[in-house]
C-alpha cells in the first residue's frame, strides 16, 4: 500500500523540507566525526589529524565494557518491549475487556514520568523487595533491562496504536471468513500491516534504551555500568573526543547492519520489507 | 470487603514493611574485624570519573589476588541515595567532607578498623584528627582535596587582575576589567554559588541566618545578567575556548585543562581574598559492603606514601598525605593552584541540615 | 460480521472476544503493574512523608506540606515558562515532521525504509555527546556564527540563549513525532486522495478535509510523545541553556537530589503526573476532535 504521490511544486516543496530535516539531523554528526579525528582534548579545537582516539578506545576496557552492556541492554529490552507493547496496542485497538480504561491509564504512565522520579522510584523498588518478599534482588544487568522495558513498552505501544487506530479491518475478516484461523489472519494480514508501526515502535525503545542515564545509574551495580552512564561520569574531566570516536564506530555499525539487511533483502528478491 | 480493597490493603501493608525496614538501619557502629592486608573478595569501587589512576588497580590486583571494578558517579547527590537504599555491592565510596556527616548520620558507612590500616600514620596532622564532619576520623580517611575559587582569562582582563569575587558579582568592577556582557559562568550548585557570594559579602558559606541568604540571593540575581551560564562540568572548557573570561570553578580542573591550552600562561586561577571553599573527599566503606577488609586493605594500600604520590602526580589533586611529600613531582608541589600558600581563609562546606532546602531554595529564586 | 450472527452467538462471541483481550493485555499490563505501578505506589507514598534533617525521608508524621509548597508564586512561574517552552517545541515539530512524514510515505517501499533509518542513526550516537556537539555549533565564533557573519548578519551569540534550548530540544523530539506520524499517514490508502482531487479539491482542500483527519492518530501520538518528556527536559536546557532560568524538569532535580527533599520531589512528579495523564486522556479518547 502506498500514498498517492504529490505532484510537481509540492514534490519538490516537501523534498526540499526533507533535505534541510536531514541537514539538521546530521549537522552535529558531522562535527562529532570530524573531531573524532582531532588531536586535542577539547571537542572543538581543531588540533590536527590524529587516530589516536581510536586506538585509545581499542585499548580502554572500561569504555568496550560499558558500550557491551549498552547493546545487550538495548537489544533485549527492545525485543521484550516491542513483543509486550504490540500486544498492548492490539488488545486495546481491537477488544473490550474488563480494566481496559485502567490498563489504558497505566500504559501512559512510563511516558509521563519525570526521569529522576522513576530512577528513585525503581531504586526504591528493587532495594525493598528484600524486606518485602525476602528476594535478594543483585543490582546489575537484569535490573537496568527491567527497567528499560517498564519504560519502552509504552512507547511502543503508543507508535503501534497510531498506526492501529482506524486501520482498515475488512481485509482480516475477509480472512477468517475464508477459515484462516486467528493466528494465520494475525501471521499473513494483520501483521504485515502494522509492521511499520512495530518498526518505529522498536526504532523508538532501542533509541531511549541507548540514551537513558538517570534510571539506569540509579538500578546499575557494579561492573554493569552503561556507556551513557559512563559518559555522564566523564564531564567533569571533560568528554574527550575518545566518546566520539566511540560515537563513530556505533554509527558506523548500525549504517552497515543497514545496508547489508537491505542487500539480504534484495538477494531475497524483497517482498515489502521489514522498516 | 472488595477484592480490589484487599488488593489495596494487602500493598499498604507491604509499604509500611518498607518503613520499618527504613527505619532500622544497620549498626554500624562496630568496625569490622580484619587483619593488615587481608582481603575478603574482589573489591568493587565506587568513585568519581577519572580520579583514580588506573595504575594503582592493576597494582592491588596483582598484588592481593583480587579482582577490581570500578564505576563512577558525578555527584555526591547520586551516590548517596544509592548507597543508602542498601544493596548496592560497592565495597569503597569517595564521599566529600559534607557528605561525610550525612552518610555518617544516616548509617551510610560503616566505621573504620583503625588497626587494619596503620598507613593512617602517613597523613599530616592536620588531616589525621579534627576534620568538622569526621573528628576522630572514626568512618573515614581523607582521599585528597582542592580548592574553588575562580579561573580567569588574562587575555581579556589584563594581567592585573584583582583576586576578588568582585569580579562577578560587582558590576563596576566587571566592566572594568571586560567582563560585562555575559562572560562570566558559575558553578550549577546552590551550596558552592550561594556560599562564594556569602563569602564576598563577608558571612560564612555555612550560614543559617536568613537575612544573610537572601542578600546573597539578590547579589547572585544581580550578577545573572553578566552570566553566560551556571555549569558545574565543563566550566573549564568554556574558559579556554573563549566562551568565558572568568569561571568559578574547582582547582584541579582548570590545572588540568591549564597544561593542555595553547598558551597556558594566559590563564590564571585564585582564591578570591575573601575567602572560598576547601574541599576533601574522603574514603569510606558503605555500611552493608560484601568486601570490608578488601575495602581496608585497599584504603591502606592508598595511604602508603609512593602511591598517595602516584595519585596526586596522576590527577593533579592535592594530597593530604605527608609521607608522600618526597615522591610527589616538584612542578605539581610547587604549583600554588594544587597546594595554595595561605589555607586560612578556606572554609570547608558543612551539612546544614534542614537549612540545606533553604539554600536550595534561594539558589532557585536568584535564577529567577 | 457473518449472517449467522444470532443473538446467542453474538454474546459468545463477545464474551469469548473479552477473554481474548484481556488474555492479549495480560502480560504488559502485569508488568507494568509489578514494575511501574507499585513503585510509583511508593513514591505517592513518600510525597506525605517528611524530609529529616539530614535529607532522608521519614515514613512517619505523614502531612501535606510537600504540596503546600506546590502553591509558592516560583512554582507558577516555572510551570508557566516550562509549558511555553513545550508547546513552541511541539509545535515546530509538528511543522518540521509532517510534511516529512508525508513526503517518506510517498516514496517506494526500500527508499522509505531506508530513510527511516536514517532519521535514527544520528540518535544512537550518545545523548551527552550531540548535545555538546550543538553547543560547539552555536558557540561563540562557531559555525552557526560564522555563517551568519558570511550571510551578512554579524556574529550570532545563541549558545545560553532560551533559542539554543528550543533548538536542541526540536533536534531530541523530532524523531519522536516523525515515527508516528509516518506510522499513520503511511496506511492512507492513496485512492482516496486521488479521488479527492478529481473532485477537483485544491491541494489545501485535499490535505485539509482528507489528509489531515486520516491522519490525526498520529498527530496525537507524536505530539504526546514530544510535548511531555520536553516539559520535564533537563540535560539539554542544561547544557544549552547554561542553567539560567529553571525548568520543570530541573525543578524536580533539584528537589530529588540537591535538596535531598524526596517528599517535595514526589508531590511535584505525582501532581504533575495526574494533571498530565488526565490531559492526556481526554486529548486521546477525544480522538484530537479539536484539531
Amino acid at each position: 500500500m502506498s500514498v498517492a504521490k504529490p505532484r510537481g511544486a509540492t514534490n519538490t516543496a516537501l523534498g526540499l523540507n526533507a533535505f534541510v530535516v536531514y541537514l539538521f539531523f546530521y549537522a552535529p554528526i558531522l562535527l562529532l566525526v570530524l573531531f573524532s579525528f582531532s588531536d586535542d582534548n577539547i571537542v572543538g579545537r581543531w588540533g590536527g589529524f590524529t587516530l589516536d582516539w581510536y586506538r585509545d578506545f581499542g585499548e580502554n576496557d572500561e569504555v568496550q565494557s560499558a558500550l557491551s552492556v549498552s547493546v545487550r541492554v538495548a537489544i533485549i529490552s527492545t525485543l521484550i518491549s516491542v513483543v509486550l507493547g504490540t500486544m498492548a496496542a492490539l488488545a486495546l485497538e481491537r477488544f473490550r475487556f474488563r480494566g481496559e480504561r485502567v490498563f489504558d491509564a497505566l500504559l501512559y504512565l512510563p511516558v509521563i514520568i519525570p526521569d529522576v522520579t522513576m530512577a528513585v522510584m525503581m531504586l526504591i523498588f528493587f532495594t525493598s523487595l528484600d524486606d518485602l518478599i525476602g528476594l535478594q534482588v543483585t543490582k546489575g544487568f537484569s535490573t537496568i533491562t527491567l527497567s528499560h522495558v517498564a519504560f519502552s513498552i509504552s512507547f511502543v505501544s503508543i507508535v503501534v496504536r497510531a498506526r492501529l487506530a482506524g486501520m482498515n479491518q475488512t481485509l482480516e475478516e475477509a480472512a477468517q471468513d475464508l477459515y484462516a484461523t486467528r493466528w494465520q489472519a494475525f501471521r499473513h494480514v494483520t501483521f504485515p500491516q502494522i509492521m511499520p508501526g512495530i518498526a518505529g515502535g522498536a526504532l523508538l525503545a532501542l533509541t531511549l534504551s541507548l540514551d537513558d542515564v538517570v534510571i539506569t545509574q540509579f538500578v546499575a551495580g557494579p561492573g554493569s555500568t552503561t556507556l551513557p552512564v559512563y559518559v555522564f561520569g566523564l564531564i567533569r574531566r571533560g568528554v574527550t573526543p575518545l566518546i566520539n570516536a566511540v560515537s563513530v564506530v556505533m554509527l558506523g555499525a548500525s549504517i552497515t547492519l543497514v545496508l547489508l539487511s537491505l542487500l539480504a533483502q534484495r538477494a531475497r528478491g524483497g517482498s515489502d520489507p521489514v522498516a | 470487603m472488595t477484592r480490589r480493597t484487599k488488593k489495596l490493603l494487602g500493598l499498604l501493608c507491604g509499604l509500611a514493611l518498607v518503613a520499618a525496614a527504613c527505619g532500622g538501619d544497620d549498626d554500624a557502629s562496630s568496625a569490622a574485624e580484619c587483619e593488615v592486608g587481608q582481603t575478603d573478595g574482589p573489591l568493587a569501587i565506587y568513585n568519581w570519573t577519572e580520579y583514580m589512576d588506573p595504575e594503582l588497580k592493576d597494582a592491588f590486583a596483582a598484588e592481593f589476588g583480587v579482582e577490581v571494578t570500578e564505576d563512577n558517579y558525578d555527584s555526591n547527590e547520586v551516590m548517596q541515595p544509592i548507597i543508602n537504599a542498601g544493596g548496592s555491592g560497592y565495597d569503597f565510596i569517595v564521599p566529600s567532607d559534607y557528605m561525610v556527616s550525612i552518610m555518617i548520620e544516616a548509617g551510610d558507612i560503616q566505621a573504620l578498623n583503625r588497626d587494619a590500616i596503620p598507613n593512617l600514620e602517613n597523613l599530616s596532622s592536620e588531616f589525621a584528627s579534627g576534620l568538622p564532619y569526621d573528628p576522630e576520623g572514626t568512618y573515614t580517611a581523607p582521599y585528597q582535596w582542592g580548592t574553588t575559587g575562580l579561573g580567569v582569562d588574562l587575555a581579556v582582563t589584563g594581567e592585573d587582575v584583582p583576586r576578588t569575587w568582585g569580579l562577578i558579582f560587582d558590576a563596576d568592577l566587571a566592566t572594568q576589567y571586560g567582563l560585562d556582557g555575559s562572560y562570566a559562568t558559575l558553578l550549577d550548585d546552590p551550596r558552592e554559588t550561594m556560599g562564594a557570594a556569602l563569602k564576598y559579602l563577608g558571612y560564612s558559606l555555612n550560614t543559617t541566618d536568613e537575612g544573610e541568604l537572601s542578600e546573597a540571593t539578590a547579589l547572585v540575581n544581580e550578577a545573572k545578567a553578566r552570566v553566560a551560564a551556571f555549569d558545574s562540568d565543563q566550566y573549564d572548557e568554556l574558559l579556554v575556548t573563549g566562551d568565558s573570561a572568568v569561571a568559578h570553578g574547582y582547582s584541579g580542573n582548570f590545572l588540568f585543562q591549564f597544561f593542555d591550552a595553547d598558551n597556558p600562561d594566559q590563564y590564571t586561577y585564585f582564591v578570591p581574598d575573601e575567602g572560598g571553599t576547601r574541599w576533601i573527599d574522603n574514603m569510606a566503606i558503605p555500611h552493608d559492603a560484601p568486601h570490608p577488609c578488601t575495602a581496608h586493605t585497599f584504603i591502606n594500600f592508598l595511604l602508603d606514601a609512593e602511591r598517595g604520590a602516584q595519585l596526586t602526580n596522576w590527577n593533579y589533586y592535592a594530597s593530604p598525605n605527608e609521607a608522600a611529600v618526597p615522591f610527589i613531582d616538584q612542578e605539581v608541589l610547587d604549583d600554588p593552584i594544587v597546594y595554595p600558600t595561605d589555607t586560612s581563609k578556606l572554609e570547608e562546606i558543612e551539612d546544614t541540615g534542614d537549612f540545606e532546602t533553604n539554600f536550595s531554595d534561594a539558589f532557585i529564586e536568584a535564577k529567577g | 460480521m457473518t449472517a449467522l450472527a444470532t443473538p446467542e452467538f453474538e454474546a459468545a462471541n463477545e464474551k469469548q472476544k473479552r477473554r481474548r483481550g484481556l488474555l492479549l493485555a495480560l502480560p504488559s499490563y502485569l508488568y507494568l503493574i509489578v514494575f511501574f505501578a507499585f513503585p510509583l505506589l511508593i513514591v505517592v507514598l513518600y510525597s506525605f512523608a517528611t524530609r529529616n534533617r539530614f535529607g532522608g525521608t521519614d515514613l512517619s508524621g505523614w502531612n501535606l506540606d510537600s504540596y503546600a509548597r506546590l502553591g509558592e508564586p516560583i512554582v507558577r512561574t516555572i510551570l508557566f515558562r516550562s509549558l511555553g517552552l513545550a508547546i513552541l517545541t511541539t509545535l515546530i515539530c509538528l511543522l518540521l515532521a509532517y510534511p516529512f512524514a508525508y513526503f517518506l510515505a510517498t516514496r517506494g517501499s526500500t527508499i522509505r525504509n531506508v530513510m527511516l533509518v536514517f532519521v535514527m542513526i544520528p540518535f544512537w550516537s550518545n545523548f551527552l555527546v550531540r548535545n555538546y556537539a550543538w553547543r560547539v555549533l552555536l558557540g561563540n565564533d562557531g559555525p552557526f556564527s560564522q555563517l551568519t557573519e558570511f550571510l551578512g548578519f554579524g556574529e550570532t551569540r545563541v549558545l545560553f540563549t532560551p533559542t539554543a534550548v528550543v533548538i536542541g530540544l526540536v533536534y531530541g523530539f523530532l524523531p519522536f513525532m516523525i515515527l508516528p506520524l509516518y506510522a499513520a499517514i503511511e496506511r492512507i490508502d492513496g485512492r482516496v486522495l486521488e479521488a479527492s482531487r478529481d473532485l477537483y479539491a485544491n491541494g489545501w482542500q485535499t490535505f485539509r478535509h482528507v489528509l489531515w483527519p486520516l491522519s490525526r492518530s498520529g498527530v496525537i501520538a507524536g505530539s504526546i510523545l514530544v510535548f511531555v518528556p520536553s516539559l520535564g527536559a533537563y540535560v539539554t536546557p542544561e547544557i544549552l541553556g547554561g542553567a539560567k532560568t529553571t525548568l520543570l524538569g530541573s525543578y524536580i532535580v533539584s528537589q530529588f537530589l540537591e535538596a535531598r527533599n524526596w517528599p517535595a520531589g514526589a508531590a511535584v512528579s505525582f501532581v504533575l503526573m495526574t494533571v498530565m495523564l488526565g490531559a492526556t486522556l481526554v486529548y486521546f479518547r477525544s480522538g484530537g476532535r479539536n484539531l
